[in-house]
């Protein structure tokens, strides 16, 4: 294949890559920007919101861009609700401590994952795409639905930026983040926002596992690679920021794409390690992160 | 003074306490005599192996109730102790270890992942227990295991790609790309069909390792040369539906080389699941062919009614659940190798592991029959792996149709190890 095609298939790989990425790394960058709480559990909502996707689209009648559409709201609300349950279980009965908590989310982690194995069992289920479109490129062809999920997850991640810059909720949440008790002395009920941002963070891993269900499949085991990546993200973007976790989400997935397309998938993995073992070294905050 | 039940004399309290116990020590005597043989199963329920470990437990449950209405091995009832490895390594050697140590099982059988195998067997070699694998590695004939591990049940893929290379060079082409997952088992693949298909004039042009744990294939399908006349794929694990798909994808309406699947690609995975129509008319190795064919034996009925699966190979109660039917047939045919052995040996307890591994390597024809549905077999007590014939089947109308069958003689290669020679 010569080199334009070639480079061209990498971009739109990476472009996937980056935009689940976006997406999953944004609820992890949320939760510790605004709780101070490291999720280890994250991919475990990841790999939620993928089995409820397959769980919701085998039980709707419907055809399967329906289903897929109900599986895009359902699968996400009921992951929120975990989370939240989760939060007011667990969370904050530790008072937000940062150690309790990463312990606490490793258990979770692995509550979620066995109940996944025991509730639906240890083998990977395919999701019906919502539509079968193929683009014909002169060089190769590629899935129209991998383009829609690049676009719908720029959507939701516009949608988010609005979310947090424009309403009142979002300020709400920043004046959180900023200042706990502060903001707890001007009356914000400090408990809901974390509850929320909690759940925030869990449905936008989850959404991220719908979206890509119908590429890969829905399995117990799947949650473990976006979480490792979200850390990637996050560390080298600044924990908290969402501007730096959007630009590390691209910086990654399309880098992933190119150097695993023209090298091996493990260089790709090796440099990204590399990147997050210089970021820690020279700018500890990441790139866009506030000062500690 | 009157005497009852109320008031016993010593005489009847003596009788009665000494008909109670041999009452109840008799179940224990007659238990002894009939005490029931204990197969350990390394399973992968869970893991990246377990659409395979749901089938190889449900062929080896049909088998054992056949074994057992017919009677047990030499008289004794069977049964089978299935524990989880969840396809790990390192999980395995400790399952082979519960199994033989806590469960007291006489053998473990049952694993298919080669990287298992290779966790899993030195550890047998250790216990001294006959440990039995389903798994098609060339790892037992190659002299890299030990006395202990045998592979009776399914053919390896060094036989398999002997038979296959003539083939694929005399009706498909003989520039070949191939792509397979890289670890033991995918390393067998590419060393073997490269040696073979050179035999064959052809050449390999290209060879393309995927991690086992790999999700996402696109990116690999640019390093396929645009000379490849035949693209050879081989994958597993549970992203084998994701591999053939974005393999439509990439390829979809534009020109594409003959492709030559092996079956692992697509076991478990129901051949007309939309977005694999462009393998209409591509090729696959089938060990066992998951269609029932046309000219099947006599045993094929009464095997697939046994283990619950239709004539299109998913099972009888789920049309969407697809078998693994290319592999799981091996824990059927080990099981009843074993009582073969057993029977053979006079096999009366773990005492006897030794004799009974002497009298597997003492087994050498194996002929069809409902103990073999996938077909007539040769044992070599020397290498410890079986051989048998191969199926090419063609996807026709989104079904798998057996076009080709090899004997079991163009499997053959000479042996790379004598494990006879080896201590016990």
């Amino acid at each position: 294949m010569a080199f334009g095609p070639f480079l061209l298939l990498a971009l739109m790989e990476g472009l996937v890559t980056a935009a689940i990425l976006a997406l999953a790394a944004a609820g992890l960058s949320l939760v510790f920007g605004v709780m101070r709480v490291v999720n280890v559990a994250h991919g475990e909502f990841y790999m939620l919101g993928a089995v409820l996707a397959w769980a919701v689209t085998t039980m709707f009648p419907g055809p399967p861009a329906l289903a897929f559409l109900a599986a895009v709201i359902i699968a996400p609300l009921v992951v929120a609700a975990l989370a939240a349950a989760a939060d007011g279980l667990i969370l904050k009965r530790l008072n937000y401590d940062p150690e309790a908590t990463i312990v606490a989310t490793i258990g979770l982690l692995y509550i979620l994952q066995q109940a996944a194995l025991s509730l639906y069992g240890p083998n990977a289920n395919p999701v019906t795409a919502p539509f079968e479109w193929r683009i014909q490129l002169p060089w190769f062809g590629y899935s129209g639905y991998k383009l829609f999920v690049v676009a719908a997850a720029g959507l939701v991640l516009l949608a988010l930026w609005q979310f947090m810059t424009r309403t009142k909720a979002g300020l709400v949440m920043r004046a959180t983040q900023v200042d706990r008790s502060t903001a707890q002395a001007f009356g914000i009920n400090v408990d809901r926002v974390y509850m929320g941002t909690f759940a925030l963070g869990a449905g936008l891993a989850a959404l991220a596992g719908v979206l890509i269900v119908p590429i890969q499949q829905a399995q117990y085991l799947m949650g473990h690679d976006p979480l490792l990546l979200s850390f990637i993200v996050v560390i080298i973007g600044g924990l908290g920021s969402l501007r730096g976790t959007l630009i590390a989400a691209l910086i990654i997935g399309l880098s992933d794409g190119v150097i695993s397309m023209f090298f091996t998938p493990t260089l790709a993995k090796i440099l990204a390690t590399l990147l997050v073992a210089m970021v820690l070294v020279f700018r500890p905050q990441g790139l866009f992160g506030a000062k500690a | 003074m009157t005497r009852g039940l109320l008031h016993p004399t010593r005489r009847g309290l003596l009788m009665a306490g000494g008909a109670g116990f041999l009452t109840a020590a008799l179940p224990g005597y007659v238990g002894a005599q009939a005490a029931p043989i204990k197969i350990g199963f390394q399973l992968h329920r869970t893991g990246i192996g377990a659409a395979y470990g749901r089938w190889y437990e449900r062929t080896a449950q049909a088998a054992l109730k056949a074994i057992n209405d017919a009677g047990g091995i030499a008289g004794r009832p069977v049964e089978i102790l299935f524990e989880d490895d969840a396809t790990d390594p390192k999980r395995g050697s400790e399952v082979v270890d519960k199994l033989t140590q806590s469960d007291g099982c006489d053998l473990v059988m049952g694993t298919l992942f080669s990287h298992v195998v290779m966790g899993s067997a030195p550890r047998a070699g250790e216990l001294k227990v006959p440990y039995l694998v389903c798994s098609e590695g060339y790892h037992v004939a190659s002299g890299a295991l030990n006395r202990w591990t045998l592979q009776p049940g399914i053919t390896d893929v060094r036989a398999q790609i002997s038979t296959m290379a003539p083939w694929v060079a005399a009706n498909l082409g003989k520039k070949v790309t191939m792509v397979f997952p890289d670890y033991a088992f995918g390393h067998d693949h590419r060393d073997f069909f490269t040696a073979a298909i050179q035999a064959q004039g052809g050449e390999v042009v290209a060879q393309i390792a995927v991690p086992p744990t790999e999700t996402s294939f696109t990116r690999y399908f640019p390093q396929i040369p645009a000379e490849t006349e035949v693209l050879y794929h081989v994958m597993v694990g549970p992203a084998v539906l994701t591999f053939v798909k974005e393999l439509g994808e990439f390829y979809g309406t534009g020109a594409k080389p003959a492709l030559f699947g092996f079956i692992d690609s697509l076991e478990a995975v129901d051949t007309a699941t939309p977005g694999l129509e462009f393998l209409e008319g591509s090729h696959f190795w089938e060990a066992h062919p998951r269609v029932k064919a046309a000219d099947a034996g006599e045993h094929e009925g009464h095997y697939r009614t046994a283990v619950g699966v239709d004539d299109n190979g998913a099972s009888v109660s789920d049309a969407k659940d697809v078998s693994t039917y290319s592999h799981m047939f091996s824990t059927w045919e080990t099981l009843y190798f074993i009582k073969q052995a057993m029977e053979a040996s006079g096999y009366s307890g773990p005492g006897d592991r030794q004799k009974l591994v002497e009298a597997m390597e003492a087994t050498t024809d194996l002929p069809y029959g409902i103990e073999r549905p996938q077909g007539a077999k040769r044992f070599n007590g020397k290498t410890h792996q079986v051989f048998g014939s191969q199926h090419i089947s063609q996807v026709q109308g989104g079904r798998l149709v057996k076009v080709h069958t090899t004997t079991i003689d163009e499997g053959l290669y000479e042996d790379a190890v004598d494990y006879t020679t080896m201590s016990f």
